[in-house]
């Protein structure tokens, strides 16, 4: 499968003078994974909710295997994992209601993400950012899921977790041949995670 | 562990509360209902008579029961307050949802009616309405509904839009939740505190309103037994030292509105998102 955005050009809405992409492509194929560097408000989380569909282009295309997002109906194979998990989750659910809207989740994926059976029976509140970080993580790995946008995932975390969660992800990118786009600001997580490396571009103008 | 004991005790004592106040005002209600025939009841031989000689409250200048006026009085105005707020509070959901939701053509006329009905003062617009709508009961229902609902609606906008963009409902579409189950699950759940609040808190609004429109004589005809008539009557007995008329019925309005507003705020700390561990 192929994730491509086509000549997108992108505004939030009033600012149209100063585009946050313009023109801007890139493509990721099934299995690999893309890192993509920028500095801090160039939109790089603007382009990862583009092409999860959460915005939409005001010029070019974001296409799926040539078919734009949007057609797709039900749980969406591109799936994004939020750079701050705790705006993500329904306060006021237990967090194994939330996780029951993501369909069945592999026993073994929670359990490689050592996220414990005793969290579930909780409220958002009560976990900390990497325990929520890591049930995020685990709710975008459905098994429908085909391209996992990862927008600083792991920048809060303490290192042992961070090795533990990039462990994981290399293991079921390669064994379900997922595409992945990884923004960080880390150098050497993407040298050591990414396959090839994306710089925003940046139009001063 | 002595920190937990204290927040249960509140919860409780809380619910405790409720369930008494919303007994009160039943009993209060109902008894209106059924004293209503006693209320209208004319003694000649028992006129102008002070509390204690001539009953709990004392007697009127046509012998009638001051008691049994004031609690049908509080039981009309405590069912007119319910059937108006009531009415307001899903003009209110309707109105805000809408705004929210129908884009920003129909978010500009509905702000704009809302600023234009907050802008008249209160009492004003009941009058007129009320007039409009040829007084008595269905002009004071109209005139209340149509004029308490700006408030709520305003705030159930403000959430509503608040929600739609918030993250975690995204996601959940993203994940093939349904639009219904969406709302159902994750709008629902966050708007009914804000909503059931709101819609309590307009009951004291409402009586007071009703009870001062009637009171200027636009409202309710003055041989309903009702606490704005009751009190307009004996504004002209007061001179003459007759203050159980007018102190009773006064106190009994007031002690009914404080107690629905009390209500609201404890029910609102009961289910607000931000206090509901407590």
């Amino acid at each position: 499968m192929r994730l491509e955005a086509r000549d997108i050009t992108f505004h939030y809405p009033g600012r149209k003078k100063k585009p946050v992409l313009k023109k801007f492509s890139i493509a990721i194929e099934s299995g690999e994974r893309v890192g993509l560097r920028a500095p801090s408000g160039r939109g790089k989380t603007t382009l990862c909710r583009l092409l999860a569909g959460y915005e939409k282009p005001q010029k070019g295309q974001v296409l799926l295997d040539g078919r734009p997002l949007a057609g797709y109906r039900g749980a969406c194979p591109v799936q994004m994992v939020w750079q701050h998990p705790e705006t993500v989750v329904d306060p006021l659910l237990r967090l194994k209601d939330t996780l029951a809207e993501a369909g069945e989740i592999e026993l073994e994926l929670t359990e490689k993400l050592h996220i414990e059976e005793g969290w579930l029976e909780r409220f958002p509140t009560e976990l900390s950012g990497g325990e929520l970080q890591r049930f995020c993580l685990a709710r975008a790995l459905h098994s429908g899921t085909r391209f996992l946008l990862c927008d600083e995932i792991s920048a809060m975390l303490d290192l042992v977790t961070q090795a533990q969660i990039w462990d994981l992800l290399l293991k079921e990118s390669e064994k379900r041949d997922l595409g992945l786009l990884v923004v960080s600001h880390n150098e050497a997580l993407m040298e050591r995670v990414c396959t090839r490396v994306v710089d925003l571009p940046w139009d001063n103008s | 562990m002595k920190h937990d004991r204290k927040e249960k005790n509140r919860r409780k004592s809380t619910i405790l509360f409720l369930a008494a106040a919303v007994l009160i005002l039943a009993a209060v209600t109902a008894a209106g209902i059924i004293l209503e025939g006693t209320a209208t009841e004319t003694d000649f031989s028992r006129t102008n008579l002070a509390p204690g000689t001539g009953g709990l409250f004392g007697t009127d200048w046509m012998g009638r029961d001051m008691f049994a006026r004031t609690l049908a009085g509080l039981s009309l105005s405590i069912r007119i307050g319910i059937l108006t707020a009531a009415v307001s509070a899903v003009i209110a959901l309707l109105a805000g949802t809408a705004a929210a939701t129908l884009g920003r053509r129909a978010d500009a006329v509905i702000s704009w009616c809302i600023d234009l009905v907050m802008g008249i003062p209160h009492i004003l617009l009941v009058m007129l309405i009320s007039i409009a709508c040829g007084r008595g009961f269905a002009g004071v229902v109209a005139g209340v509904a149509l004029s308490h609902w700006p408030s709520l609606a305003r705030v159930i906008r403000g959430e509503v839009i608040q929600l739609r963009q918030a993250p975690y409902i995204l996601v959940a579409e993203k994940l093939g939740v349904s639009k219904f189950q969406n709302v159902r699950r994750h709008m629902i759940p966050h708007l009914l505190p804000q909503f059931l609040t709101g819609l309590i808190l307009l009951f004291p609004h409402a009586i007071l309103h009703e009870a001062s429109v009637t009171f200027l004589g636009f409202g309710l005809s003055s041989e309903q037994p009702a606490i704005g008539v009751i009190l307009s009557e004996s504004m002209q007995y007061l001179t003459t030292g007759r203050w159980w008329l007018a102190l009773f019925p006064g106190l009994a309005l007031v002690l009914a509105v404080i107690l629905f507003a009390v209500l609201g705020e404890r029910l609102r700390q009961l289910m607000d998102p931000s206090s509901v561990h407590e």
